[in-house]
């Protein structure tokens, strides 16, 4: 699994989610000023296979998600992670070995100080490029594997912990500025882990041509500082069922892209008919070595890959992923098929009256 | 990185946007937004109302909007979107009225 939320270490207690657990009991008592702003649980669930080098992996995992708006400038979200892993033994150990991970992924406060601008303060994802925040869960991403160069960036997490400045710095019909900028410090203990860095995205959106165009960069600020650079490029065509994403990224070791293209097939009778939630979807990804220091996360040689996926979205909220991967490397070439279903919630966190 | 492999980049990129073009010129006008449930249950106003396209221009750029969800999360869920998509307050504020007209 490349999902960046299941490469953070692993915490084989449930102290990363006390505090997400927390939250679910003590924000119901808070007070809620309108009818429209009951706090949500939300978030998906899977079930994932994974077949590499003739491996079989079993990837149950859920990652619910909470949000509860504070006031009228609050709002207090968490996400967390809990996997279980089922891996052929091999060797001298018969059938399977079974293990599991429990990780908190984010859990921050916003502020909503200015009509521009967010102060976000706590545990947050990194805001390098678009995978993190954007495509990383499960319910989400059209593949179940996140590209292979998804931990450029990312400060050996995936989280930062310290605060945020993010919003929207201009907006009109024809073009938008996006900004994100961020300084997290250093963590080492099991609970909200992070590395000390600093960095930022900005990002310019042209509605009319549905097209976004973005670069980032951040900087790790302990042991060997190093830098990474991205950029990204997104395109929805309008009134078609096309998306087109891209990204790119350098990091001090390794570099690389990657490119992905997904299509619903609206012309049979618009997205909810039985051939409209069909999904094709193609990735071309491709990792660069810049040196041997293998510190990333990246694969140790250079490697190609192309995946082609077919989706399907079927009501109430599951999609079935499935998927076959060609990998082109130095170390041998290999196939890696995928299936997996997902399904995602989304419902308040009480009754209403 | 190598030129040639920014080359084959590009040429991959060119190749998705042609059929991309392609697909946009082949299709019928969107009558109906690829939205929720929810969403789909409430006719957008003609024309297109401000709440619909910065739904359509933000939100389906990520994801496809959950089969419909209760009114009582609407502003969670908006605000949510705020900061996650970098969302204006205006643009907050016309969302939310488009999820409750």
């Amino acid at each position: 699994m490349q999902r960046p939320t299941l490469k953070i270490a692993p915490r084989a207690s449930a102290h990363a989610i006390r505090c997400f657990l927390l939250a679910l009991v003590v924000l119901p008592l808070a007070q809620y000023d309108s009818a429209q702003n009951t706090p949500l649980i939300s978030g998906g669930g899977a079930f994932f296979t994974s077949t590499n080098g003739g491996n079989t992996n079993y990837y149950p995992i859920t990652e619910p998600v909470l949000a509860a708006p504070l006031g009228q400038h609050i709002l207090v979200e968490s996400r967390a992670s809990l996997l279980e892993s089922f891996s052929p033994g091999g060797g001298s150990q018969p059938g399977y070995i079974h293990s599991h991970f429990i990780a908190e992924s984010y859990l921050q406060g916003d502020f909503l100080a200015l009509p521009r601008l967010t102060i976000v303060a706590g545990h947050y994802l990194i805001p390098f490029n678009t995978y993190n925040e954007r495509l990383s869960p499960p319910w989400i991403g059209n593949f179940q594997d996140g590209p292979l160069i998804s931990p450029l960036g990312l400060l050996q997490g995936g989280s930062g912990l310290g605060g945020m400045l993010r919003g929207n710095a201009f907006a009109s019909n024809k073009h938008s500025i996006s900004y994100a900028y961020f300084y997290s410090t250093r963590r080492n203990a099991e609970e909200f882990a992070a590395h000390r860095g600093t960095g930022g995205r900005a990002s310019l959106y042209l509605p009319e041509q549905r097209l976004e165009l973005g670069l980032s960069y951040d900087r790790l600020l302990q042991g060997t500082h190093e830098n990474f650079y991205g950029a990204y490029l997104w395109w929805e065509p309008k009134d078609t069922g096309l998306r087109v994403r891209s990204e790119a990224a350098r990091g001090h070791h390794a570099q690389g892209y990657w490119v992905e293209a997904d299509y619903r097939l609206k012309a049979f009778g618009g997205f909810d008919s039985a051939i409209g939630r069909i999904e094709p979807v193609f990735r071309m990804q491709q990792t660069l070595r810049r040196d041997t220091i293998v510190s990333d996360g990246l694969p140790l040689v250079n490697t190609q890959r192309a995946d082609f996926g077919l989706d399907y979205n079927f009501p109430h909220n599951i999609r079935i992923l499935t998927s076959y991967a060609r990998q082109f490397s130095s170390t041998g070439n290999r196939n890696v098929w995928e299936t997996g279903i997902a399904y995602r919630f989304l419902f308040p966190a009480w009754k209403g009256k | 990185m190598s030129f040639k492999y920014w080359i084959k980049g590009s040429l991959t990129l060119t190749l998705v946007s042609a059929l991309g073009l392609a697909a946009q010129q082949n299709s019928t006008p969107a009558t109906t937004p690829p939205v929720s449930t929810a969403v789909q249950k409430q006719p957008p106003a003609q024309p297109q109302s401000e709440g619909e396209r910065v739904f359509q221009q933000n939100c389906w750029r990520c994801h496809d909007a959950p089969e419909g969800f209760s009114p009582r999360i609407s502003g969670t869920i908006v605000r949510h979107m705020r900061v996650r998509a970098s969302l204006s307050q205006h643009d907050e504020q016309v969302l939310l009225k488009f999820f409750n007209p």
